[in-house]
This record gives C-alpha cells, structure tokens and sequence, in this order.
C-alpha cells in the first residue's frame, strides 16, 4: 500500500487538478469566467429553485373528459348508424367507459354486428404504420352490444392530450415573458412546469387553469328564457351562465342554440385593445373561420350572439350588420389585464382537457438568497471546525486529511458543475454532512495506524498495514451509505433528490481522497521525512 | 505536540457485560417511541397531509393576532401562523380543503387576498394536493423499508446472517427512537424528515459495519477467545474511531443547526439525533446482539450450512 507507481501519482495528481478546474467557475461572477479561454471548463453548478427562487407547479391532465368527449361521439355515430339503416334501438347510452345498446329485435344481431364492424373498421395507424382498431365491438347475441375504445386508442388519445396540453402551456407560458421554464412530462398524465425567477406565480396560475374553449353559439331568442330556467329546456338550445353578475347579484343565465357557430380554434390572432376607452379584445379568423362568421352574422342580422368562453357567457351583443372581414371584437367588462390575459389565452389557443395544480411550491428570491448564505456559512463554519479538530488529534496526520477534505470539496462542486447536477437547499446540508463523514476513512485508517505503531510496527509497516487492513472496512462502510442515498434519490422528489446526489457525490468522493489523496501524502512525506517514530 | 484523545489508548469498558442495561433502555425507548407515535402522532408537514404553507416577510413585527382573526374569518378550517426565525417572518398553514385538487387554489388566493398590504415578500408557497399527499407518504414509506431491506441484504451478502440481523435492530432502533423524538418534540415531519431518517440508517449501518468488521477480523485471529471478550475487544479497539467520527460529523451539524437556517433546522435536529443514537446503538445493540446468535468462527462447519449442503 505504500508503493505508489508513478503513473498512479500522476492520475491522481491530475484527478484533483481537474476538480480544481471544474470547481472554479463556481467562486466567479458569471460575466468573469465567460472571457475565459473556451478550452477551460466554464459551468457552474445548477440552483435549484429553493435557492435562486422560482416556482415548481405539478399539473394533472383530465383525461377522463377526452375520454368522456370520444365516447359520446362513438354513441353519436353509433345513432345515427342505426336510425339510418332504419333498425330500432333502446338503451343507447355510455356506462362505465363503454356505449351500450340493444336491438329490438334480437334477430338482427349479425347485421348490426357487420355495420358497426364496418363503421369502426381499424382505420387509423400505430407508430409502425400497422392498422390498428380504435373501438371494440362485443355482441352479446342476444341483441344487446357494448363498444369499448381499446387499450391502445385510449392511450393513443391519453398521449396526444397530454403532448397537446404541454405544448399549449408552453405557447402561454412562453407569452408571459418568462425566461427559460422548464415543462416536461411525468407519469401518464401529468406535467411538471419549472420556472425560475416566478416568485408570485398567481397570474400563470390563472393562465393555465383556464382551459380557454372558446365558441360562438346563436342566443335562442324563439324559446322562453324563464320556462328554461324552470327546468324544461327545448332540445337544441343549452342555459349558459354570464361571466357577470346579472342585476341580482347572481350569474344570469343565457339559453343559447347548442350548434356551434365558428369556434376559437379558427383564429389567428387576438389582441387587447381598447373601445371606447374600454378595453376590449380584438380577434382575426383564418380564411374558413371567417367565411363561416361572415355567413352567420349575414344571416342573423338583429339577433344576438353569445360569445362562449369555457362554457361561460362573456357578452352576447347583437349582430348590426353583416361582419365580413373575418375580424370582430369581444367586449366584456374587463380589466386591462384581463383583457390582455384573454388575449393571450385565444392566441396560445384551447387546451384539449381541463388542467388541475395538484403541488405547487414557490421560493422567492428573498428566502432563496438567504438560503444559499446561510448554506455558506454552515458549511464554511462546519468546515472550520472539523479542520482543527482533525489537527489536534491526529497533526500532522490531520493536516494531510485536511488537505484530502480540501480536494474531496473541490470535487463535489467540480461533478456537480460537470454533471450539471442541481444543489438544493437539502444538497447542501448534504455537502456538510459529507464535510463530516468524509474524515471518517481517514480516521479508520489513522486509528489502525495508531494501533499498528502500538504493536511495535516500524512506521512504514505500520502505515501498509493500517491501510491494508481498514481498506475493506471503508469500502463496507460507505457503500451502505450509498445504498440509503441511492433510494433516497430513487424515491426522493425535489429538494431530497438533490440532497442524495450531493450526498452520494460526498461518499464517491472522500473515498477517493481518503485512500487515494491522503495516502499520496503520506507516502510522500514518509519518504521524505523517513521518521523513526510515527507522530500519531 | 501533544495529539488530544478523547478516548485513552488502551481501553478495556465491559461493554458486553452491562448489555442488559442497555436492552432495558432501548426497550424503554422503543416502548416510548411507539406509544407517542400511537397517542400524540406525529406532527405532519403538508408533503404528507396536503395543505398550504405560506411563509411571508411583514413591513414590521408581525401582530400575529391580527394576522390570525383576519385569516380566522376565511373559513378555510385549520389555519395556524407561527415566527419563523424573525419577528417579522411569519409561517401560515392551511388545513386541507374540501373539494379535491382542484379546491385548493382558491383557498390560496383567499389568503393571499386577505394578507394583503401588510406582505411585504411572499418568501415561499407550498400547496399539496390531497393525490399528491397520499403518494408521497407512500413513495416515503417504501423508501424506508426498501433502504432497510437493502442494507440488510447487503451486510448479509458480505457478513453472515447473525450479522444482518444485528445491524438491522439496531436501524429500526434508530428509525423508530427518531420518529419517537419528532412525536415528543412535535417537530413537523416532513419530506426532508424522512431524507434524515434515511441518512440517519446510512449512518447507523456505517459505524455498525465498522464495529462489525473489527469481530470479523477478530472472530478469525482468536479461535478460541470466549464470544464476549473477543466482542468486548472488538468495541474497544474501534472505539477512538467511533468517537472520532461521531464527533467531526456531529461538529460540521452542529454548525449546520446553528447557521443553516430556520428551512432546514428540523433536518439538522433529526440527523444530530441520529447520530448520537447511531452511535450508542451500535455499541449498545448491533453487538452484544452477536452473544445470542453465535455467528460461525472461521473454520468451523455451521449447523446451517451443513443441513443446505445436504437439502441441495
């Protein structure tokens, strides 16, 4: 243990000028280290958001409705399916996830049976371009059928939502002007939404629990709005409640034709302006949306239209003239902000399925910065401490440690640039903990030391064997450690995340120095110094 | 110079011989742990219940009262404001709310409303949906027992299973006297809580296996050495290292309960805890638990490992 080759010297040697090197950005200003020559490592170590500030938002898609949406439109083609093959029917509805239905007469089994067959017929293709079947049809034979969506289409579907929902939470996102989020998918169903330097993230909030559906529905002036509103609503027409309370304090409700005039997904572009000194939100149609528009307003000139905006009334104004431009205003009582926020939602466009925040956890600045000092101080104090105990029990042993413990901490901050790894405010103590642990192979191995020169061993012997012997033991010993900081980081979220690869960096790392640093010191030293008495 | 010792050269404590002692303690401990765990509870944070957390800078020293009949007056249920660290920085937690996930958000904009003007900086916003909080109390739950199973396998694969057993009482010892402490102290148990109690079994199975390694060593040099003094030589030979190293990680956590900040003061306090208990449970426990196993000496054919050869 006590001959060390010179190319071993040299690799070790090297191993610690590279921590040095890496470690160095870390203790410059940022605009310092840029002018520096490309060829040296220039990274520094990535904050969490608990340290620089910033907000972790956890989203849930709700799948269940696109879900939901598809099946009606199964039972939807399914009706008209049977009524136009003129085959009479009862029961149709959806339950438990699947259309169910039944044939009055159960004779008619097998013909039902090919229609649907054909109707449904795998259409679509998977990712090899191999068809595949989106709904399955099962007869019971006795007239009654149950179509369920398979496996796959459900996922297929599930997938699309969720690629779609991220990709519309970005576009808003990324209106607000907010710098470098990051939005990425957990799970089946969820997002993770990160954005840096968010300290009162309420307005995005908004932003993204709005799902900002938005159509135009003709108001129903035919029915009576006040028989409607005692339960017998005529088929075609739907209650809508205003945006706005009504004179009585309560949402008015607005009965509106259920047809879809032109829908939201038809713009182009929305902006907030102003109208009479109120601020309202202009918006443009592409070339079918405003075709469509044009048709409706020329065709109901006098009668109101609703402006529907997840499925609430925002204003239904009345239709003066024909509007072919394809570009019209909304008008509401908006705030300037709203007004801008409205704008916006319209121009990222509709989210397929409702979002839900399931965690939310915001660091400002403030605490951020106060974090990352009081993480300093520890460590450095923490440090301290352990530096002249060391030297008083082991001197000029412990001085060797120390220099170990200095190049152990070069190259936790130097993986953790390199592997552009995270600090958290838990990472940190992770860092000091190790600042304690970290003597700890020393120590096993200068207490061996101790006990070899005791038994009457000459210093070099005493050295060879000290190592030779707690080498096994510091290996036993830490990779248990590693094995609670591997599951830490397996089962950890966050902040704990961060804390088991600093923690797990600290075990790598002051093994290395402990067997490999302070033993090169020591030999070296032993070389030079030949002691007829260990001092120790 | 002289090199300070905390612990003389050559020791010789009878540690083995007052091991009844210590089983009566820990078994007090244990008993006491469990009980608090089952009558007070622990003191759940919000990653295991769901709930709001708020921790906000006021323009002056906090009127705690006023702040409280204010946030009083929203109905939100369950709502308690503590000093955290400065008179003018207060903590908020809000009960779970009614209403699922989705329930949540308006209780933090009521709340966010109600403060008002006198909010200087929101300094940090956590909300925990009721989904979220039943995952994470699992996910934690299994990183516990995965952690102890893990290391158990671990120490069997390089000790014996007399070994595997031992170090594994004295973790659940640790883990169960940790939880203990935070029922008794009422300190919040939370995500960073279990990090600790993960680090404290790291720690725990760390000077375990040093220990260990020494009666090992030791089981192979001296054949014929009566179980309990070869154990009682073990400990004392590795007890300046047991020492030592309790001492500079106790000293750099120390430092960091002192300087780290109020955010991770409970993560400071459960890691002191664990070491300290770490320590004597290795001692006190994982060892003289080897007197009632009998692990095989080098050399001797076990009873155990006969009967396998032999079912194969």
């Amino acid at each position: 243990m006590i001959n060390i080759s010179t190319r071993n010297r040299i690799l070790i040697a090297l191993v610690c000028v590279l921590g040095l090197l890496y470690a160095a950005p870390n203790f410059f200003a940022k605009d310092t280290f840029s002018n520096w020559p490309s060829w040296l490592p220039g990274q520094q170590i990535n904050l969490g958001l608990d340290l620089q500030g910033g907000s972790h938002l956890l989203l849930e898609v709700d799948t269940n409705t696109v879900i939901a949406e598809r099946l009606s439109g199964v039972e939807d083609s399914v009706r008209r399916l049977l009524r136009s093959a003129k085959i009479k029917y009862k029961g149709l509805g959806v339950r438990n996830l699947a259309v169910v239905f039944s044939t009055r007469d159960p004779s008619l089994t097998e013909n039902v049976e090919t229609k649907l067959a054909e109707e449904f017929k795998a259409s679509t293709l998977d990712q090899f371009g191999s068809p595949t079947r989106e709904v399955y049809v099962e007869a019971a034979g006795d007239g009654s059928f149950s179509l369920t969506l398979t496996e796959e289409a459900v996922s297929a579907r599930i997938d699309s939502t969720v690629a779609q929902s991220i990709e519309i939470i970005r576009r808003r996102i990324d209106e607000t002007g907010t710098r470098e989020p990051t939005i990425q998918r957990q799970g089946k169903e969820r997002i993770l939404v990160q954005l840096p330097g968010v300290d009162d993230p309420e307005r995005i909030k908004k932003l993204l629990g709005k799902t900002a559906k938005l159509n135009f529905h003709m108001v129903d002036e035919v029915n009576s709005q006040s028989a409607s509103l005692r339960g017998s609503v005529p088929p075609g027409s739907m209650l809508v409640p205003s945006e706005d309370a009504g004179p009585s304090g309560q949402p008015e409700n607005v009965l509106v034709r259920k047809r879809v005039q032109v829908g939201g997904d038809r713009l182009v572009d929305a902006q907030a302006t102003f109208q009479d000194n109120q601020p309202v939100v202009s918006f443009r149609f592409d070339t079918v949306g405003g075709r469509k528009f044009a048709n409706t307003t020329k065709g109901n000139v006098g009668k109101r239209l609703a402006i529907v905006l997840d499925k609430k009334v925002i204003s239904a104004p009345r239709v003066n003239e024909p509007i072919l431009g394809g570009s019209g205003i909304i008008s509401g009582s908006f705030t300037v902000q709203e007004a801008q926020d409205l704008a916006l939602l319209l121009r990222a466009g509709a989210l397929p399925a409702p979002i839900t925040i399931l965690e939310e956890r915001t660091v400002g600045p403030g605490l951020g910065q106060d974090s990352i000092d009081a993480g300093q101080i520890a460590s450095i104090i923490g440090l301290i401490f352990v530096l002249i105990y060391m030297i008083l029990s082991y001197g000029i042993f412990g001085v060797m440690a120390n220099i170990a413990l200095f190049f152990n901490i070069a190259l936790i901050l130097a993986l953790l640039s390199a592997l552009q790894a995270t600090l958290t405010l838990p990472g940190i103590a992770g860092i000091v903990l190790t600042i304690g642990m970290a003597v700890d192979a020393n120590v096993l191995v200068f207490e061996r030391i101790r006990e070899e020169t005791a038994n009457g061993r000459t210093p070099i012997s005493s050295v060879d064997s000290g190592y030779r012997r707690a080498i096994t033991t510091i290996i036993d010993a830490n990779l248990t450690t590693l094995i609670a900081a591997v599951l830490l980081f397996a089962f950890g979220s966050g902040p704990i995340k961060g804390f088991a690869v600093t923690l797990s960096i600290g075990i790598l790392t002051s093994m290395f120095t402990a067997i490999m640093v302070t033993r090169l010191l020591i030999v070296l030293w032993l070389r030079r110094v030949r002691p007829i008495k260990l001092p120790i | 110079m002289k090199l300070l010792k905390l612990v003389p050269a050559n020791t010789a404590f009878d540690f083995v011989g007052k091991r009844l002692l210590a089983f009566v303690m820990s078994g007090f401990l244990i008993l006491a742990s469990l009980g608090l765990f089952f009558t007070q509870g622990l003191n759940l944070g919000i990653d295991f219940l769901g709930g709001i957390l708020i921790e906000i800078k006021t323009d002056g020293p906090a009127d705690l009262g006023a702040l409280r009949t204010k946030l009083g007056n929203l109905n939100l249920g369950d709502v308690t404001l503590q000093e955290f660290g400065a008179p003018n920085d207060v903590l908020i937690r809000v009960q779970k709310q009614d209403g699922g996930d989705s329930g949540q958000q308006a209780a933090i904009d009521a709340v966010k409303n109600a403060l008002g003007d006198v909010v200087v900086e929101y300094r940090r916003t956590e909300f925990v949906g009721p989904t979220v909080g039943a995952e994470l109390r699992e996910a934690a739950t299994w990183a516990v027992l995965m952690a102890i199973g893990a290391i158990l396998m671990y120490v069997w694969f390089r000790f014996e299973w007399q070994f595997g057993v031992g170090a594994v009482i004295a973790l659940v010892h640790d883990v169960i006297t940790t939880i203990g402490l935070f029922s008794l102290i009422q300190l919040e148990f939370n995500l960073a809580t279990v990090a600790a109690v993960l680090t404290i079994a790291g720690y725990s199975i760390n000077d375990t296996v040093v220990v260990y390694d020494r009666v090992r060593e030791n089981m192979r040099r001296y054949k014929k050495m009566p179980m309990a003094e070869l154990l009682n030589n073990s400990l004392n030979q590795t007890l300046s290292r047991t020492t030592m190293t309790s001492v500079t990680t106790l000293l750099a956590l120390v430092a960091l309960y002192i300087f780290g900040g109020e955010v991770i003061r409970g993560f400071s306090i459960a890691l002191i805890w664990g070491v300290i208990i770490g320590t004597y449970s290795s001692i006190w426990l994982a060892v003289p638990f080897l007197l009632y196993v009998r692990p095989r000496r080098g050399g001797e054919e076990s009873e155990g490992e006969y009967s396998k050869a032999k079912a194969l």
